[in-house]
């Protein structure tokens, strides 16, 4: 089920015009601000398709913008968005690109500041529903509907069964794992959707386990 | 599965086997899937209707696109109701009047409820504000409307489309009209199986509606569409309490909008490129709006 709650449907409450241009956009800068865990510095935005093709008139670009401030889809400052990211000592680019993408909402956002880098591929499938689709180069598939968990790590043998296990112990259920590697022996990314909300023990516990080099978290 | 219905059919079999309306089985599977309260999920359901009814007050005295493209037909309809002049009547004028307030001030960056998206948020608060004078609903009924406007907007999200860049605009406008008239339908104390004949026989007549929005606005056409939507909206509700029943099944129409939405072209899929986006007037509104280059692939920088 690509859509699961009645107020996907009726809602969200938001600043027009476009669900799907503006408050699906909003999300995905969210999500990726989130993921991010903090106000990146920069953050340089390519959009595809129809993303690309009337972003301006739509406010993508000042909605995009707006959810990397932390806007909700209703805060009257995604009107504001630039005057406030300039502000906040973001500095930004939007790059409409001619390459199809799979979706016909599709936003690529990289950001960063002189901690790292993250980039992250977001789709806006309809009435401000948003997915992630790629982050940092692994392909995956994350709605949004649950609190999510992202660990980064070597991939070695036994670092998903700890991770799970310290899930575990915390009394969670999982409701989706994605796992991926770029590289036998490399880079790998867990993406684990949980039921409950979790809280910074459970984070302090992944982050400290052998092999785990970063973890993120998307509150639902 | 924590799921009760994913199908019209399903939505109406559970509500008629247990003697319920639909948007009872709506909340209950909100609170299944969510494990949110019951009152929680009601009490925000009950703040959209708040959005809404400040969109249609906001609209209903006038406002202004920033692109000037929309903005003050609600007001003149109002005027010409008020003239006592009408041909179509009263309430579906109202019904249009109200529809066109609220995509006016969502077009003019105000804030709005999406029903189901933001392109064709007019319909459900338009029709819902209009019916309301007749049938002196309730509160809770109000909100009742919603949820059964959800629960069929709920079975073509996950069976077709909303997104009229997916879908072409039968899968907004066309979906929003459908639901509306299934909600009216639930309101006036018809059955849970007319409410679905309603939403057919409405979606029947939305369909290969495509999504061409001139400069690539939510604007033109939208705002006229969402006013025909809800005047579809109320008569198909009409034709459904009257007796009258869809030969296709809800869930069949809905995935003939599927499949029609799938084989559209891009161009006539929110992408601005065919449909009245491509007539002069509308190409020579995206000029006046973006400027001549608007083709010329730009860069923004901060």
């Amino acid at each position: 089920m690509k859509f699961r709650s009645v107020f996907e449907i009726i809602g969200p409450v938001m600043i027009g015009p476009s669900s799907s241009h503006t408050a699906g956009a909003a999300r995905i800068g969210r999500v990726a601000r989130d993921l991010f865990g903090r106000q990146p510095e920069w953050a340089r935005i390519h959009l595809y398709g129809s993303f690309a093709e009337t972003y301006k008139g739509h406010g993508t670009d000042v909605a995009i913008i707006g959810g990397l401030l932390d806007y909700d889809t209703h805060d009257e400052r995604i009107k504001t968005a630039f005057e406030d990211a300039a502000k906040a000592g973001m500095t930004f680019e939007f790059i409409p690109e001619e390459e199809e993408a799979e979706h016909p909402n599709t936003a690529r956002i990289v950001i960063g500041d002189d901690k790292g880098e993250m980039e992250l591929v977001g789709i806006s499938i309809g009435g401000g529903t948003m997915e992630v689709t790629e982050l940092n180069g692994f392909p995956l598939r994350l709605s949004g509907h649950y609190p999510a968990l992202l660990v980064v790590h070597d991939d070695r043998a036994g670092v998903i069964a700890s991770v799970s296990n310290v899930i575990a112990e915390q009394g969670m259920n999982i409701a989706h794992m994605e796992v991926g590697r770029k590289e036998k022996g490399k880079m790998a990314l867990m993406v684990i959707e949980v039921d409950q909300i979790f809280d910074e023990t459970l984070i302090n516990q992944l982050q400290s386990l052998p092999n785990v080099t970063q973890v993120s978290t998307l509150a639902n | 599965m924590d799921i009760l219905f994913s199908s019209v059919k399903e939505l109406v079999s559970l509500a008629e086997s247990q003697n319920k309306p639909i948007s009872e089985i709506m909340i209950e599977q909100e609170v299944l899937i969510t494990r949110r309260s019951r009152e929680e999920i009601i009490a925000q359901m009950d703040r959209n209707l708040t959005v809404m009814e400040q969109a249609v007050e906001q609209g209903l005295k006038g406002v202004k696109s920033t692109s000037g493209l929309t903005g003050g037909d609600a007001v003149l309809l109002q005027q010409y109701i008020a003239s006592g002049k009408s041909l179509s009547g009263d309430l579906i004028l109202d019904a249009v009047s109200k529809a066109v307030a609220t995509n006016e001030v969502n077009a003019a960056m105000g804030m709005i409820c999406a029903t189901p998206t933001a392109g064709a948020a007019g319909i459900v608060p338009g029709t819902l504000f209009a019916v309301k004078n007749k049938l002196n609903p309730t509160r809770e009924q109000m909100i009742n409307y919603l949820f059964t406007s959800g629960a069929f907007g709920f079975v073509v999200a996950n069976n077709a489309s909303i997104s009229g860049a997916a879908g072409g605009c039968q899968a907004e406008t066309g979906s929003a009209a459908s639901m509306a008239a299934a909600a009216i339908v639930e309101m006036a104390g018809g059955t849970p199986q007319q409410s679905a004949e309603a939403f057919s026989i409405v979606m029947k007549n939305m369909l290969g509606l495509v999504c061409d929005p001139v400069a690539g606005l939510v604007e033109v056409p939208c705002v006229k569409r969402n006013a025909m939507g809800a005047a579809k909206a109320l008569v198909g509700a009409d034709m459904a309490l009257a007796g009258v029943v869809s030969r296709i099944p809800t869930d069949e129409v809905i995935e003939a909008m599927h499949r029609i939405g799938q084989t559209m072209p891009s161009a006539l899929r929110e992408t601005a490129k065919g449909g009245l986006a491509a007539t002069p007037t509308g190409k020579a509104l995206e000029a006046e709006i973006f400027g001549k280059d608007k083709s010329i692939r730009d860069t923004v920088k901060s």
